[in-house]
């Protein structure tokens, strides 16, 4: 009936118009005060001192304080504590700044930070090697830490300022005192962010509140250091597999910031006037680690024809590709790092298959296998392992390329059985370069063998007598020389081999400002401009 | 028929429990240890067994087994080895996204691929079933992420009038919601109907040569009747099934879809975790997705009965 096909009609278009209503209520942006940040990776895990992985780094700095924190030229400069030293150099006295308080409302205290350096001395490689030298770390008072050392050295201000993995955040007491191989149940940290526990999804989101209690420092922000003021309400990270996805929405507007994008999708973001692009940190360096258990790489002699086979620029050009984003860099402690040196790095920077050849006839080379696991699943390890395998071969090697997953590849190189029984001979891996910035927290060079070694395993005496020299000088020209004649040493003893360095591009949306640049991706200081 | 749908739902347990107890000892038989990839790198062997003491992976694998299994007797399905989260909470976080998906791609499809399997077989020979048959080949042929990738270009890099990736829950708002659902339901529909029309106009095309659909034409049936009525009853046993197997395809296995869209589903959830070896995670889900199966299998033997009465169990 006509009466009823119009009443139908009519509730049609209303449902319609009400649909539609309901759809344009739901499209607005996220608040103005919120920053939408995809990270380079998902965050799963929250201790800081679980793993070292730069996402967990970056979480933690977010609701984490640091006592002291490097700045942009690279200077230790106070952060929630000053310091004073005795005229021997053996007693350090940390004092807390005032107003410091937990996410739970309790001050901070010197003994929280007490705990809390012993927790990070138990694994971090530069906190080991300072407590080593430590002859007590105790709390003189509510605000007062000190730290008095067995023999006198200027390493301590570097080791506790130190930016990257692992940091010593402080933590609350309670928390501190877990042991190290277990995580902490709590994100309570004093920083000038809160973890948002309730919105909390691994691999999906993780979001962090402004500290309204805060209290940042009076100095405008410089690197890690200065003041760490919150300008927006909340900042969320959304995890996203997809790199085109996350370009895409960054291009739409739908995120403000995404911290690394490929360099085959800058075309799509580097002329979009709403999006701008840049290096923000000095980036990572692909390594080639050797197995020093087993032959061939039980022989220095063999490590070095491995050196000259490689070619940093033919790794370079396949996994980055354009030359604006990576270099060629033989630097042990990075291009770009104040301990820059290209000292005895002539063997890497060409490949000289023939030379290597020659090398590992003189060397007495049987034609032992290289066992290479390769991850195929890690989207920076997986060009250079091929490169890598593939200089190798040409360079006289008999190389076996085993591509796996990640996971599969972390038990291998953990293993030290022989290759042929699930072991391995190289890894080709990559290193950040804040962590490879002195002789004492790049990693690669830890000599001590099968007791405290680093990957590989490598056992070298005078290495680890060059790196206590260095931990104990006295003054930067005196740490400059001594870094350069250990990069010598680890270029003669073919220690490892860089491969090249290159850079992340960041990009981020026009519309926000505050862009603090650090050796880690911080969101202090960021606003969204009006 | 109730005793049979009883009898299935009390062998539904065993089974459940026993493809959880398969891949409970596949996946640690698989090489690969959670506690390196928490340990990192440079872990010594020590830092390693420390951790691996910690998170209980030290016990023998029958004693990690037995406390499995009575923790998921009590309800609790353990605690992800990676980020310490309950492995219920996390599966729970992660089933509203996929659900969502699942149900509005199938009710889609069904909308869509059967009327579209039954006009191809209708008209069949004809213009119009060639052109179903071209846009089945086309759609079961290209791959979800071209699809959802020339989606995005188009309606929001290039129109600008829909999201290019997110979710938000049905709890904070329905236009929000179907606003952020349109293109990946579209991508999945797409591809789904293809393969389902094309099913239907083959299982139809098999029944419209029979005598008592001649018989129903001759007697002066409308088309429409013959067509849905007769034809599609007797021709939607198989259709069911592919439905079925696609429904539980939907809910466990649509990781590329819920990649390009950056869906949290259940299918990311799954890989991630068995990229990670998170143990308590990956059997936590492969349990669901047991029952799952299981109870898509026993829908659709209901199924068969309610559509054709000479099924009998």
């Amino acid at each position: 009936m006509p009466g009823s096909t119009t009443s139908v009609l009519r509730k049609i278009t209303l449902t319609a118009l009400a649909a539609a209503s309901m759809l344009a209520a739901g499209l607005g942006a996220a608040s103005a005060e919120t920053l939408k940040v995809v990270a380079h990776s998902a965050l799963r895990v929250l201790d800081p001192m679980m793993a070292g992985a730069y996402i967990i780094r970056n979480h933690a700095y977010m609701i984490f304080d640091t006592l002291l924190a490097t700045d942009a030229e690279g200077n230790i400069r106070p952060q929630m504590a000053d310091w004073t030293v005795s005229d021997d150099r053996l007693t350090y006295v940390f004092t807390l700044r005032g107003g410091l308080k937990w996410h739970d409302g309790q001050p901070v205290t010197a003994e929280d930070c007490v705990a809390s350096l012993k927790r990070w001395g138990a694994k971090d490689a530069a906190g080991q090697v300072l407590m080593a030298n430590t002859e007590s770390l105790t709390a003189l008072d509510d605000r007062r830490i000190e730290l008095k050392l067995k023999a006198p050295n200027d390493f301590v201000l570097a080791a506790i300022g130190k930016p990257s993995s692992f940091v010593p955040f402080m933590m609350p007491k309670r928390l501190a005192e877990v042991p190290v191989n277990q995580p902490i149940k709590e994100m309570v940290g004093s920083g000038p962010f809160k973890f948002d526990q309730a919105a909390f999804n691994p691999g999906v989101l993780v979001a962090y509140d402004r500290n309204e209690d805060y209290v940042p420092r009076d100095e405008p922000p410089s690197g890690l250091a200065g003041g760490k003021v919150a300008k927006v309400d909340r900042v969320e990270w959304v995890t996203m597999p997809d790199p085109q996805t996350a370009v895409n929405a960054l291009v739409s507007g739908e995120v403000d910031y995404v911290e690394s994008v490929p360099v085959d999708l800058l075309p799509i973001v580097e002329n979009n006037e709403d999006v701008v692009v840049d290096l923000l940190d000095p980036g990572y360096q692909i390594t080639a680690v050797f197995n020093t258990l087993h032959p061939p790489f039980d022989d220095p002699k063999k490590r070095r024809a491995a050196l000259a086979a490689f070619s940093q620029k033919d790794v370079m050009d396949a996994l980055i590709g354009d030359p604006r984003y990576y270099k060629l860099c033989g630097a042990m402690f990075g291009c770009g790092n104040p301990l820059e040196t290209d000292v005895g790095s002539e063997i890497v920077m060409k490949a000289d298959p023939e030379a290597s050849k020659a090398m590992l006839a003189e060397a007495g080379y049987r034609n032992e296998t290289v066992v290479i696991p390769h991850p195929t699943d890690l989207v920076l390890l997986r060009a250079p392992g091929i490169v890598g395998a593939d200089a190798l071969k040409k360079g006289g090697f008999n190389v076996d390329l085993q591509s796996k997953d990640w996971q599969t590849v972390l038990g291998q190189i953990a293993s030290r059985e022989t290759p042929d029984k699930g072991g391995w001979n190289m890894l080709i891996t990559l290193l950040g370069v804040p962590d490879m910035a002195n002789p004492i927290i790049n990693e690669r060079l830890n000599a001590k063998g099968t007791n405290g070694g680093a990957m590989g395993w490598l056992g070298d005496p005078k290495l680890e007598e060059m790196r206590a020299a260095f931990a104990a000088s006295a003054s930067a020209d005196e740490q400059k020389k001594l870094a350069e004649e250990i990069q010598a040493y680890a270029y003669e003893q073919a220690v490892y081999a860089p491969l090249g360095q290159f850079f992340r591009v960041t990009a981020w949306s026009s519309s926000i400002d505050g862009i603090v640049r650090a050796p880690v991706t911080l969101f202090w200081n960021i606003e969204k401009k009006q | 028929m109730l005793t049979y749908i009883a009898l299935r739902v009390g062998s539904a347990l065993p089974v459940a429990v026993l493809v959880a107890l398969i891949v409970f000892l596949l996946v640690r038989l698989t090489p690969g240890d959670p506690a390196a990839i928490l340990a990192g790198e440079n872990a010594s062997p020590e830092q390693l067994e420390a951790i691996r003491l910690s998170l209980g992976l030290d016990q023998p694998l029958h004693r990690q087994m037995i406390d499995w299994a009575g923790g998921i007797l009590g309800g609790d399905f353990g605690t992800s080895i990676i980020s310490q989260v309950p492995v219920v909470t996390m599966i729970g976080q992660r089933l509203e996204p996929t659900l969502s998906l699942t149900l509005i791609t199938f009710c889609l499809t069904i909308l869509f691929a059967i009327p579209l399997g039954v006009l191809a077989a209708w008209k069949h020979g004809t213009a119009i079933d060639r052109g179903v048959m071209v846009f089945s080949i086309i759609g079961f042929s290209v791959p979800v992420f071209v699809l959802g990738y020339t989606l995005i270009q188009i309606f929001s890099i290039r129109l600008g009038i829909l999201p290019v990736q997110g979710y938000r829950p049905v709890g904070e708002g329905l236009g929000p919601f179907l606003y952020r659902m349109v293109l990946p339901a579209l991508t999945l529909t797409l591809a789904f109907t293809a393969l389902i029309a094309r099913m239907t106009r083959t299982s139809m095309l098999s029944v419209l040569g029979e005598d008592y659909i001649r018989t129903a034409r001759a007697k002066g049936a409308a088309e429409p009747r013959v067509l849905f009525r007769h034809a599609l009853k007797n021709a939607f046993v198989p259709i069911v099934t592919i439905l079925g197997n696609s429904f539980a395809l939907l809910i466990g296995g649509v990781v590329v879809t819920e990649t390009v869209f950056n869906l949290p589903g259940i299918g990311r959830l799954t890989v991630e975790a068995i990229l990670a070896r998170d143990y308590p995670v990956i059997q936590g889900v492969v349990l669901l997705m047991s029952f799952v199966y299981l109870g898509i299998n026993l829908l659709v033997d209901i199924a068969y009965v309610v559509i054709d009465p000479r099924i009998r169990y």
